[in-house]
């Protein structure tokens, strides 16, 4: 499968970063980084490549908490998804707030419902359940209900 | 004296139920924020309990005005895993549901609009042509909304070709009364008073919010999945991205009216391409989803939904996510609505369309200190539509 533009661009930015890559088609990809990295390649590919933000899903696996941020390439199509984990006992990532505000509420969003600790996010309340919700319960973890 | 002017709290109809709270000074808007969780129906976790048929029904309910442009997403996001390839007779009823329902969605859009700003004729007019769609609908599905045409694979019904007839006459009807519609709003010196300048997005509040739809491309931001990541006919037939550049509440109307115009374009084509197919070839054989992740999109009439799925080998999805289209659009009023005033916060509100019916029955303001209740929703819009009196007033009195 031919090479995709902005993977390359990324190896070539921030090689020592990347723990790996899947193609899945020409319009598909995944990266996975190291999480200390996010806001530098997510900064690369906002400012430099140009790609939207379109959403973040989060995810509990055997390895963590998983986060996976979509990135879209309106001009071609492409999906890239920048994959990071998270250790168990203390999922937390620095916050995406300070390049764009399209990953606000989405943050909110993974906190409260996977507890996941968004650093630097200037306002991380509960966005889904507006205080309602027993403290230190996360409905979206394994095993919740 | 500030006063807090509650938008909400519930939108049966909407993706995301909501309050916004706009602060205000005098008539100007200050601030405004946001509040949730008053209808949160727990959708991605119940998918995990659905098995993949299942889930076409339920993710049809996210949103009850764009119901198809769930399933279609996510019909897009299972093929990706499955690598599966649809008949083209099913790509051209995958399309024909998703714009007739752009088409219907446009309409209500525009109508409520046209309420909001005190044209009750518009209301009353675009509503009664409505009507012929969701006939059509009903006509083709059996039903008038949550139409269940969706299936992994394919469509779960066919359009006999002795139903194109039909369906050409009343596309030829849309077009007529969109050109008379588009007639009357475009040089009426009332509405562009009430909607040019009001609730702009520049180009750069739509990058920074990562707003999609028609809120993208009336900014000029020529964002549309349909064109971008092609997928079911739209690749087969001609049409182009309707933008307008200035981002206020006047562009949202003409790039929406436009895009009527464009779906009736669509549709005809996609009829002309079912005739070309064998009747009843509608879908593939799935027999398992491999283990994987995809990610499915769809152009809704209110922009991308976008579902990102991961599976596991079983028949259910270990993950869901989805994301509709008022979840970036709505994040965008910070921008559009502060330096507004009241009046024109309603349909700056409504500028992005998020399923705004319920705004009218709820939204009220209570007086900061008291905690009395100063305006109530039908206040609200009367205050909107007396502006638009005063300044019908203003410029007969100019004429005269």
């Amino acid at each position: 499968m031919a090479e995709i533009a902005e993977i390359k661009e990324i190896k070539k930015n921030f090689k020592n970063s990347i723990t790996g890559i899947e193609l899945r088609s020409p319009l598909r990809a995944t990266v996975s980084i190291r999480p200390d990295k996010l806001v530098k390649i997510t900064e690369f590919l906002y400012h430099r490549l140009n790609l939207r933000f379109i959403i973040a899903s989060a995810f509990e696996t055997r390895q963590g908490f998983e986060i996976l941020y979509h990135f879209s390439n309106d001009a071609n199509g492409l999906v890239l998804n920048i994959h990071v984990v998270l250790s168990k006992k203390k999922p937390e990532i620095q916050s995406l707030t300070g390049i764009f505000e399209a990953s606000s509420w989405i943050e909110r969003e993974m906190h409260e419902t996977f507890g996941i600790n968004f650093l630097n996010h200037p306002n991380l309340e509960k966005l889904i359940s507006e205080g309602n919700w027993a403290k230190g319960v996360y409905p979206y973890r394994k095993g919740g209900k | 004296m500030s006063k807090i002017i509650p938008i909400g709290p519930y939108h049966p109809l909407q993706e995301e139920p909501e309050l916004f709270k706009l602060y205000c000074e005098g008539e100007i808007v200050k601030d405004i924020k946001w509040e949730t969780g008053y209808n949160h129906r727990g959708i991605e976790k119940l998918s995990e309990s659905k098995t993949f048929d299942q889930v076409f029904f339920l993710v049809e309910r996210v949103c009850g005005i764009c119901s198809t442009s769930h399933p279609f997403a996510f019909a897009n996001c299972m093929e990706e895993i499955g690598e599966v390839e649809i008949p083209d007779r099913a790509k051209y009823i995958r399309s024909i549901i998703g714009e007739l329902e752009r088409i219907h969605s446009h309409m209500l859009w525009f109508g409520l609009a046209g309420h909001f700003i005190g044209y009750n004729t518009v209301f009353m007019w675009v509503w009664k042509y409505r009507e012929p769609v969701l006939d059509l609908f009903e006509m083709i599905t059996g039903n008038r909304n949550s139409y269940a045409m969706f299936k992994i694979g394919g469509v779960r019904r066919d359009i006999e070709n002795n139903k194109i007839g039909k369906i050409k006459e009343t596309l030829d009807l849309i077009r007529k009364k969109t050109d008379m519609l588009i007639g009357a709003v475009m040089d009426d010196p009332v509405i562009h008073a009430r909607t040019k300048g009001v609730g702009i997005l520049t180009k750069d509040d739509i990058i920074n919010y990562g707003a999609v739809g028609p809120t993208a491309r009336a900014s000029d931001v020529a964002i549309d999945v349909r064109h971008d990541n092609p997928y079911a006919a739209y690749p087969l037939v001609n049409w182009k991205i309707i933008t307008a550049k200035e981002g206020d509440v006047f562009a949202k109307v003409e790039v929406r009216l436009l895009e009527i115009l464009e779906s009736v374009s669509i549709i005809d084509q996609c009829l002309e391409g079912l005739k070309k197919e064998k009747e009843g070839e509608i879908e593939t054989k799935v027999k398992a989803i491999p283990e994987g992740i995809g990610t499915g999109r769809a152009e809704a009439p209110r922009g991308e939904v976008f579902h990102f799925v991961k599976t596991n080998g079983s028949n259910y999805p270990e993950r869901h996510k989805i994301r509709a289209p008022s979840y970036v659009n709505i994040a965008t009023f910070k921008k559009s609505c502060i330096g507004q005033t009241i009046s024109d916060a309603t349909i700056s509100l409504a500028a992005v369309d998020p399923c705004y019916c319920c705004t009218e029955r709820l939204a009220s303001v209570y007086d900061k200190d008291t905690g009395t209740k100063v305006f109530g929703g039908e206040e609200l819009i009367k205050n909107s539509q007396q502006k638009t009196r005063e300044i019908q007033k203003t410029i007969l009195r100019n004429e005269h």
